[in-house]
């Protein structure tokens, strides 16, 4: 600072407003995915790279969610620090800060977690009294540990058993039993006769039984609220991987505007490459589109002045200006997405298996303790004993080890499923998995890899080969980098002048001729069937290149492995006839049906599940995605469409397709494991409940019973792994 | 008996103590990143002063 004051305090200022201006400015966060880091040197190495850019503060990886979050100036673009990781061997994405952010503090879990530690530590300190009571504590003594069990539990069980209370709060006012409501009674029971009793100084008070029914259950409800909070983080990511902006023109001048700010009429630059990001009317510009995602066609279409297009189709080769109709809501694409929320509906109808046992199990304790209250009011006419042998009841069978049944269970089996990359983001999904008997496939993009490959490449003879090598070198549409892939290596013609022109194809000059690879009108060429580009060498007849989409690697294992389960398998596409003949005939399945329209293979699914099959959809695009949210159980791979994968149950995450069958077979062990975990509960209820009706059950014999059958549940979850 | 007056108290203060320590933990965050944690105590890079 030059400027010289008399008054120390007015210098200060505009520097301590620049200061203030400054920390506003750089106040920017990027946040990266990159998959690629798995050790300790890996973190060592990702974060020096990224510290020693230029505007970067701190960079700090997340080795479980495997993403950096970087505090930088505002101004550093994610795309300098992507390339930088790029140079030192690692793949990395920019994520939407906006959409992360919400899975950024797992608040509901940290929550749960604390109250975990909590009733923990009440637990341990009350149980510590009870052992002293247990081993004979007696008169003045066991009536102070019992005060000050009271002391620890009454205020540790108000506070940790709040999301029992909300939710069995919330089950009463809708006038419907759930789980929570005979754990919340008998909570309240044995707390109310406990106190009682200790007030009376009787021998028997259950308070460490409450709190290790509260320790045990929230144990629980916190394994359940994991095993999905790393599926949501992921799937949130997937979400985030697309960056929703777009280029505006204004006053012939371009800006880069976020989704949300676009408005009916603005003109949008699509470039090369780019996804649509509104519904609209092309009104400058020649190129093809790849609608894929909406329609299942491979083939690229030919647009130019005046066509509509839609939002989340890809521009090809041209860059094109759009005028925007339907932005945001309106467009095509959020209205499948509405589609698919009405069909979501149907699925929560599902009954998970714990619901319906509490359904049984509910009614079922209070009946008996009530019977047991009403036998032993009517043998003893003392009132304090009937109420401590229904409390008993409540307590011995409160569903300890039923609410570990489940989420130790899914848990497990989710633990393993994320080891073979896929993602189970529905609560019931794994037990709706494990009931499905017939597959149906989407063709393109998810048996195949939704890249074209050459099929006639021997056809070729050098000269075009190499021609056509080199003209396709100088276009990005995949049609031509298909060609580049499979001549990796071969010889290069020299071909000068080389020129796209945007949704016809590539000329140049070669040996004094004019040379075309593209669009069949456009190089004088009479169209074959199926994919194809046309390469003409200025004099001879124009040659056809034809293309067919690959199938992914795992695919025809899946489908033949899913057949010998004895699951039905059909294939669904709105492909033409042909393409989806070979792919059928490569996998060895009979069932197929092509041109599906959306609703078409909404409707097919739905005729499948009316002869009372349940059907799994596997499929990635918009146009699947009405057909996934009406099957049973979907599932949708990692490079499916935003909307498709929110519509699924499970996102596939690696490239191979084999894992399906096999999270079938887990999906199916788990749901035993489920059943015997109810049946080891039950078990114990049978055997502890005619102790606790006999009046027999002091609150040692509650204690053991509890704990032994919740462990006895977590461990044979654990056989899952 | 007057051993009692003494050692619940001090029993109660121990286990408080641990709690306190759990829940600073756990708002510090400590719980977000596992695997990384775990990776990062073998690191020679961090151990003059821990990274914020």
């Amino acid at each position: 600072m030059t400027m010289v004051s008399a008054c120390p305090a007015c210098d200060a200022l505009p520097a301590a407003e620049a200061v203030a201006d400054l920390e506003l400015a750089t106040d920017a966060q990027i946040a990266l995915s990159v998959p690629g880091v798995h050790c300790g040197a890996c973190i060592a190495t990702v974060e020096r790279a990224l510290e020693a850019q230029e505007g970067v503060q701190s960079a700090r990886v997340n080795l479980t969610l495997k993403r950096a979050t970087v505090e930088a100036d505002a101004e550093l673009d994610a795309s300098q620090l992507i390339g930088a990781l790029e140079a030192i061997g690692y793949e990395a994405h920019e994520l939407d800060a906006g959409t992360l952010s919400a899975t950024a503090s797992d608040k509901a879990g940290r929550d749960l977690l604390m109250r975990v530690g909590l009733a923990g530590f009440a637990t341990m300190n009350v149980m510590l009294l009870s052992v002293s009571v247990w081993s004979g504590a007696d008169s003045a003594t066991r009536d102070l540990f019992h005060w000050i069990s009271a002391a620890i539990a009454l205020p540790a069980i108000a506070f940790t058993g709040k999301p029992f209370f909300v939710s069995a709060w919330s089950a009463l006012k809708a006038r419907r039993l759930n789980m929570d409501v005979p754990i919340v009674l008998a909570i309240a029971l044995a707390l109310v006769t406990s106190l009682w009793e200790t007030m009376l100084s009787g021998h028997h008070a259950y308070f460490d039984a409450a709190l290790t029914l509260v320790f045990f259950l929230l144990a629980g409800r916190y394994l359940d609220h994991r095993t999905r909070a790393v599926a949501r983080s992921a799937a949130e990511e997937l979400a985030a991987l697309e960056v929703p902006r777009a280029t505006r023109l204004r006053a012939g001048s371009e800006e880069v505007v976020a989704l949300a700010d676009l408005a009916i009429g603005d003109l949008i630059l699509v470039r090369p490459g780019g996804r649509m990001p509104v519904d609209g009317e092309i009104v400058e510009g020649r190129s093809e589109l790849d609608r894929s995602l909406l329609t299942g066609e491979t083939a690229p279409v030919f647009v130019e002045e005046g066509f509509v297009v839609s939002a989340g189709e890809v521009n090809l080769t041209g860059p094109l200006v759009i005028r925007a109709n339907a932005v945001g809501r309106d467009t095509s694409l959020h209205r499948m997405a509405d589609l698919v929320a009405i069909a979501e509906s149907g699925r929560s109808r599902y009954t998970s298996l714990a619901d319906s046992a509490a359904k049984l199990y509910a009614p079922g304790v209070h009946i008996l303790s009530a019977l047991a209250f009403v036998g032993w009011y009517l043998y003893t006419f003392d009132m304090r004993t009937a109420l401590n042998i229904a409390a008993a009841v409540l307590i011995i069978t409160c569903p300890c080890a039923l609410g570990l049944a489940v989420p130790a269970v899914t848990t497990a089996a989710s633990g393993r499923l994320f080891k073979m990359g896929l993602l189970v983001k529905h609560a019931t999904a794994l037990e709706r998995l494990a009931e499905v008997d017939t597959v149906v496939f989407d063709k393109t993009g998810t048996l195949t890899k939704g890249t074209p490959v050459v099929q006639n490449w021997d056809e070729l003879n050098a000269e075009a080969a190499s021609v056509a090598l080199a003209l396709a070198a100088g276009s990005a549409h995949p049609l031509s980098q298909a060609i580049v892939a499979i001549g990796d290596g071969l010889e290069t013609a020299d071909v000068s002048e080389i020129e796209e022109i945007p949704g016809f194809g590539v000329q140049g000059v070669w040996n004094g001729k004019s040379v075309r690879l593209g669009r069949a009108e456009w190089v004088d060429a009479i169209p074959v069937e199926g994919s194809a580009v046309y390469l003409n060498l200025g004099l001879a007849k124009p040659v056809a290149i034809r293309f067919e989409d690959d199938l992914r690697a795992g695919a025809k294992e899946a489908v033949s492995i899913l057949q010998s389960q004895g699951i039905e398998v059909h294939i669904l596409s709105g492909d033409s006839e042909g393409a989806v003949q070979t792919v059928a005939a490569d996998i060895g399945c009979s069932n197929w049906k092509s041109d599906m329209l959306p609703e078409d293979k909404a409707e097919y699914i739905s005729d499948i599940a009316a002869q009372n099959r349940k059907v799994m959809m596997v499929g990635d695009g918009l146009n699947d995605t009405v057909a996934l949210a009406a099957a049973h159980v979907s599932m949708s791979p990692a490079s499916a469409l935003d909307a498709a994968r929110v519509a699924s149950d499970i996102v596939i995450l690696g490239s191979d397709l084999s894992c399906i069958a096999e999270a079938l077979e887990i999906s199916r062990r788990a749901r035993r494991r489920i059943r015997e975990n109810f049946r080891i509960a039950t078990l114990y209820n049978v055997i502890a409940v005619p102790l606790a009706i006999a009046g027999l059950a002091t609150p040692l014999i509650a204690a053991l019973a509890m704990s032994t059958s919740s462990i006895t549940v977590s461990l044979n979850a654990l056989r899952l792994r | 008996m007057t051993v009692l007056g003494l050692l619940i108290p001090v029993s109660l203060i121990l286990g408080g103590l641990g709690l306190w320590g759990f829940l600073y933990t756990l708002r510090s965050e400590q719980y977000d990143d596992p695997d990384g944690d775990a990776q990062r105590i073998l690191s020679g890079e961090y151990d003059d002063r821990p990274k914020d």
